[in-house]
This record gives C-alpha cells, sequence and structure tokens, in this order.
C-alpha cells in the first residue's frame, strides 16, 4: 500500500514538470506582447517598454524565464500578477475557496440527483419511469449552462425575486447568504454532473444487476433493496467513482461561463481574467494549480477504487 | 412428510418469438436426507424447474402447479420467506456466483444476520464455523478473503457454507460441480453427502453427469424437452432403462471401466420447444418409434417406483421380440 502510494507520487512529479513546460511554451505562441499591455498609455515608449521587459525577465532566453520560474515556483513562489500587483499564491488562496465551495454545492447535487436516478432506471428498466429518467438526463446533458443559467435567473430572482441573480458572499461571512448566491449556479452545474452520472450509473447497474451474484444474493433470501442497495451497487459504484472524481476535477477547474453569469469571483473568471491580460505567472500559477487539483483527484479516485474493489487491493 | 412436493409444474417463457413450454406437467417428491437427481441436456428444463421452486425465474416466466415444501404450498409470498432459511440453493459457477466485493465471511454471516438475527459478530463467527464445516482450511483466515483469492473449489465451498448455513429442508444443487476440476469435483459431492446426512436436508442435484448421478443420488428424472421421460430408483434406472433416451444418455456416458473406444451418441438435435412435434418429443430420434409415438405417451409405473413415458415400453420384450 505503501510503496504503491509512493510510486504513484513519482508518477505525478514528471507529469507535473511536463505541464508546467507545455504551459510555458504555448504562452509564448499567444499572440500579442504582454509589455505593451501593461503599458497600456505609455506604449509609444521604447524605454518603458524596455524597462518593462526587463522587470519581467522578458528580454532573457525562454529557457532562462521557464527554469527562473520554476526555481521559485520550487520554493512555494507563483510570482506576482503583472496585472492585479498581488502574489500569484495569494490571489490562488483567495479564489480557490470560492471555486471550491461551488464545485462541492454542484457535485452534491449531482450525485444525490444522478446515482439514485440512476438505479431507480436501471431497476424499472424499459419502463415509464426509465423513459421519463432518461428524457430529463438527455436534457440535462443537452442544455447549455449559460442558457439554463439565464432562464434560473429570470425565474427566481427576476419573476420571484427568491434568490440574489448574481454576486458572491463567502461561506464565512454569511453561511445562509452564501449558499443563497452559489445555490442557482451549483445547480445549473449540478444538472450537468447528475445527467452524466446518471447514465453511467444506470449502465453500471444494468451490468451489475445482470451477474450471478445477484442471483446468489436473493437466493439468500435478501430483499430487493438489498439486493440493489448492497450487492448491485457496490460494483455498479466502481466505475461511476472515478468518473465523479474526474467531473469533480473539472467542476474545480473552473466553470468559466457559468461564473460569468453569476459573477463569481472564482477561479474561471480568474483565469479567463489573466488570459486577456496575457498576465502570464496568472496562467501559469492557476493551471499548475489546477493540474495538482487534478493529480491529487486522480490519486484520491484510485484510493477509493480499492477501498471499493477488493481485486484491487491485493493485486 | 415429503421435503419437496412438485406436482404438475409447466413453465412457460414469453418470448419475443412466441411462447415457449420449458416444462411440462413435472412431478416429483423428495424425502428429508434423500436426494432426487434431476438428469438431462441443456435446455430440458433442469436449471428452469430449479428456479422455479425459489421463485426467482425471469419476469417473462409463468408457472403452475404445485410446489409444496413440507407440505406448505409454495406461493410467491412463501418463497421469499423461505428463500436462504428453509430453501436454498448453490450455483453452476463458483467464479461468479459470490460477490468479488465482500469477503467469504461476510456473505456466509449476511444470510445468518437476515435469517437468525445473529449481530454482525456471532453471524461472523457462526460463519468460519461454517467454513470449517464445508472444510476450508484456515477458515478464519480465509473468512477475511475476498473471492478472487480463492480458488473454484474453495468457492464452491463457501457457496455450499452459504446454502446450508441456515439449515435448509431443501436444497437445490444445479450442476454444483461442472466447473471443477475432477478432483474437486469428488471432494465437494462427497461433503454435500456428508452435510446431508448430518442435517437431513433433502437435495436435488441437477447435472447431466450421469456418474455424478449413479454415485450420490437416490432417485433420478430424467428429463426430455421439458418433460419426464423416466423416473426411477437410481439402481433400477441404471440396471433396467425402459425409455429409449434413457438407454442413449447411458450409452453416451464416458466410463472408466469401459473398453469401448469410441463413445455412443444419440442422432439428432433436441426439438425447438416452440414449436415442439406432436406426440412423444423423442420420438423424431428414438430408435425404436412407432405411428403411435405421434400421441402423447402418459407416465406409466412399469415397477413399484419405476415411472416411463413411452409408448414401446418395457422396452425388453421390443428388444427380445
Amino acid at each position: 500500500m505503501w510503496l504503491w502510494l509512493l510510486r504513484r507520487l513519482g508518477q505525478v512529479i514528471p507529469t507535473l514538470l511536463i505541464l508546467s513546460v507545455l504551459v510555458f511554451g504555448l504562452q509564448q505562441l499567444m499572440p500579442g506582447d504582454p509589455a505593451l499591455i501593461l503599458a497600456g498609455e505609455e506604449r509609444g515608449d521604447a524605454q518603458v517598454l524596455a524597462q518593462i521587459r526587463a522587470e519581467l525577465m522578458l528580454d532573457r532566453p525562454l529557457a532562462e524565464q521557464y527554469l527562473h520560474w520554476l526555481w521559485r515556483v520550487l520554493h512555494g513562489d507563483f510570482g506576482f500578477s503583472w496585472r492585479i500587483r498581488m502574489p500569484v499564491g495569494e490571489l490562488i488562496l483567495t479564489k480557490l475557496p470560492v471555486t471550491f465551495q461551488l464545485a462541492a454545492m454542484s457535485f452534491i447535487i449531482g450525485v444525490v440527483i444522478g446515482v439514485p436516478c440512476g438505479v431507480l432506471s436501471a431497476v424499472w428498466r424499459d419502463r415509464p419511469a426509465d423513459w421519463a429518467i432518461n428524457g430529463v438526463a438527455l436534457f440535462g446533458i443537452s442544455m447549455p449552462n449559460f442558457w439554463l443559467g439565464i432562464m434560473m435567473i429570470l425565474l427566481f430572482s427576476v419573476q420571484l425575486g427568491w434568490l440574489p441573480p448574481s454576486g458572491y458572499v463567502p461561506l464565512w461571512e454569511d453561511p445562509l447568504m452564501s449558499l443563497e448566491t452559489t445555490i442557482m449556479p451549483a445547480f445549473v452545474l449540478g444538472t450537468g454532473v447528475a445527467s452524466v452520472l446518471m447514465r453511467h450509473t444506470r449502465a453500471a447497474m444494468l451490468g451489475a444487476l445482470s451477474q450471478d451474484y445477484v442471483r446468489t444474493a436473493r437466493a439468500k433470501g435478501l430483499s430487493e433493496t438489498l439486493v440493489v442497495g448492497k450487492h448491485a451497487l457496490r460494483n455498479a459504484l466502481i466505475p461511476v467513482v472515478t468518473l465523479g472524481t474526474i467531473e469533480f476535477g473539472r467542476l474545480l477547474a473552473g466553470a468559466v461561463l457559468t461564473e460569468q453569469i453569476f459573477s463569481i469571483p472564482g477561479f474561471g473568471k480568474l483565469v479567463v481574467d489573466a488570459v486577456f491580460n496575457r498576465d502570464y505567472p496568472v496562467v501559469q500559477g492557476v493551471v499548475m494549480a489546477t493540474a495538482l487539483i487534478f493529480v491529487t483527484l486522480s490519486l484520491i479516485a484510485d484510493m477509493l477504487y480499492m477501498a471499493i474493489n477488493p481485486r484491487l487491493r491485493t493485486a | 412428510m415429503n421435503a419437496l412436493d412438485v406436482e404438475g409444474l409447466c413453465i412457460d417463457f414469453h418470448t419475443e418469438r412466441g411462447t415457449l413450454r420449458a416444462v411440462d406437467r413435472l412431478s416429483f417428491s423428495v424425502a428429508p436426507g434423500r436426494t432426487l437427481a434431476i438428469v438431462g441436456e441443456s435446455g430440458c428444463g433442469k436449471s428452469a424447474t430449479a428456479l422455479a421452486i425459489l421463485g426467482l425465474l425471469a419476469e417473462n416466466a409463468e408457472t403452475s402447479g404445485r410446489i409444496s415444501l413440507a407440505g406448505q404450498a409454495l406461493t410467491p409470498q412463501a418463497q421469499r420467506a423461505a428463500r436462504g432459511r428453509e430453501l436454498a440453493m448453490i450455483f453452476q459457477e463458483p467464479m461468479t456466483s459470490l460477490n468479488p466485493a465482500f469477503t467469504a465471511g461476510e456473505q456466509v454471516a449476511e444470510a445468518l444476520r437476515l435469517h437468525e438475527g445473529l449481530n454482525p459478530r456471532d453471524a461472523m463467527q457462526r460463519a468460519i464455523a461454517m467454513l470449517e464445516r464445508v472444510r476450508i482450511p484456515e477458515a478464519a483466515r480465509r473468512a477475511k478473503q475476498y473471492p478472487h483469492q480463492l480458488s473454484g473449489g474453495m468457492r464452491q465451498r463457501v457457496m455450499i457454507a452459504i446454502a446450508l448455513a441456515c439449515k435448509p429442508k431443501l436444497l437445490i444443487a444445479d450442476e454444483p460441480t461442472t466447473a471443477l476440476d475432477v478432483t474437486v469435483q469428488a471432494q465437494i459431492l462427497a461433503l454435500l453427502d456428508e452435510l446431508k446426512r448430518e442435517t437431513g436436508t433433502a437435495v436435488v442435484l441437477i447435472t447431466h453427469d450421469l456418474g455424478v448421478v449413479r454415485d450420490h443420488a437416490d432417485e433420478v428424472v430424467v428429463m426430455y424437452a421439458g418433460r419426464v421421460a423416466e423416473r426411477a430408483p437410481t439402481a433400477q434406472l441404471f440396471n433396467q432403462p425402459e425409455h429409449p433416451y434413457t438407454i442413449g444418455l447411458l450409452g453416451a456416458a464416458p466410463r472408466l471401466d469401459s473398453r469401448r473406444a469410441r463413445l455412443a451418441s444419440i442422432e439428432g438435435t433436441v426439438p425447438d420447444l416452440r414449436n415442439p412435434p406432436p406426440g412423444c418429443r423423442f420420438a423424431p430420434r428414438c430408435p425404436f418409434a412407432l405411428a403411435a409415438c405421434e400421441a402423447l405417451p402418459a407416465l406409466a409405473e412399469l415397477a413399484p417406483g419405476h415411472w416411463v413415458a413411452c409408448h414401446r415400453a418395457p422396452l425388453d420384450a421390443v428388444i427380445a421380440a
């Protein structure tokens, strides 16, 4: 187990290194000169531009820039935002909880709706309830988030006036208000997750329910609830857990459009703004942070996988 | 009182291509502590019969007739209540019949918790005792292992432990050793015999292996295309088979003590049950068939306990003539 964990962590380091090179390299391909953008009004002044370039090390060879950045990252320093004039690390730390809260709420909504619906539609296979659940799921997958977001704002904020249309209040300042500001975007993101999870849970459950061990469970005299909820579901969840972790990672990477519509100051908004402003340190920082989150999540997924799939534990 | 009585059991499957009768007017009984074997080719209705007794047939199946367990009629509700308690079954595929996500011990203990209301710790202790009883070495350690860590024979022992945990009145063993290699086969069957003697459980042994039947059954029902061809005490059936199909089966069975190089085989194939032959279902393949065989033969008692459904029975007279 510990050896496995060590090996797994060993894989993480090259992944992150390769990614950092990619991010650094791809940025250079983006059109537009950061120095020009930062210079603003004084963009005509060659001396100002030269000074900015020197300050940001833009006049150095790319390899040197990269190594310099990497060296600092290894010391926990993600650099300084050129635009917002704040350390990137600090910037990420202020945005992360927002995105994390939104992702967690969306994920809970997705799981609570998606998994039971998938189970029920497998149990009621080819009956009206199954068709209805599948129809709703298809709708959930097909509906663009920005449209659903706007519709929800129209209904719950404009028409009914129940919820604030946009903005964000941190959880630790006013929990109730915070939930009110995030419930709609969380629902918008959650429906997508629910639909995907439902489809996969249904398929996995159909597979599990046709297994011999389900017949054994019935022959033991277990109630149908136990047969489905314990014997079939436990096995069906194995692929669903992996998918769920990927979905959670996707949510954490930032929901650009949804955050934009509801004016949620999360990761998605941060990275989009940074890209438009050619704020390279922020882009690099956010991408690396996202990658780290993804890698950690996939590690957690593998551990969960081992917990629920005994065949992997002793292999 | 018999442990199991089956009277006039019919099983119909409604499929997209029409309805087929998988089992037609099947009757038999098993006394406590006795073993009845049901023999026949694939598709003759043996497994459907087993699942019908447990009430575990697929939704497209329809059954009629009477099934009684220890004199009590088995309604669907009674079947639900009896499953795992008075009525147990072990299946053909030990590799897939255990749930891969739970330990062997948990799977045995589950039935005990459910049916005997034991707490998890007591149930696990009883489960370990049960695993010892089915001769699993180091039962306490094995109980903590998952099915993939156990061999096929070991898994089938676990299945037997699950089935017998609550001391059922009837155990149905559907091809319990088909998937196992020969030495393990013999051990498992010997174990079943021994446990049967100790507990007085009645056993319905479903198999296509006549060697198994000869050594382990008290009585045999030979089924062909959903109908009983012949029913007799084991010794009687082997010494004096009356139905041409039984004779064909006995001829087709490989025997170690036989010097014949070639195996006899029965010409032709099993009829399509959606559209069975009008009379005796074996007639198209039967070397003794006559015009009379186009009518359905009734099951007649030739000797005490020896029933045959054949127009030509007793065959001795036919062969002598």
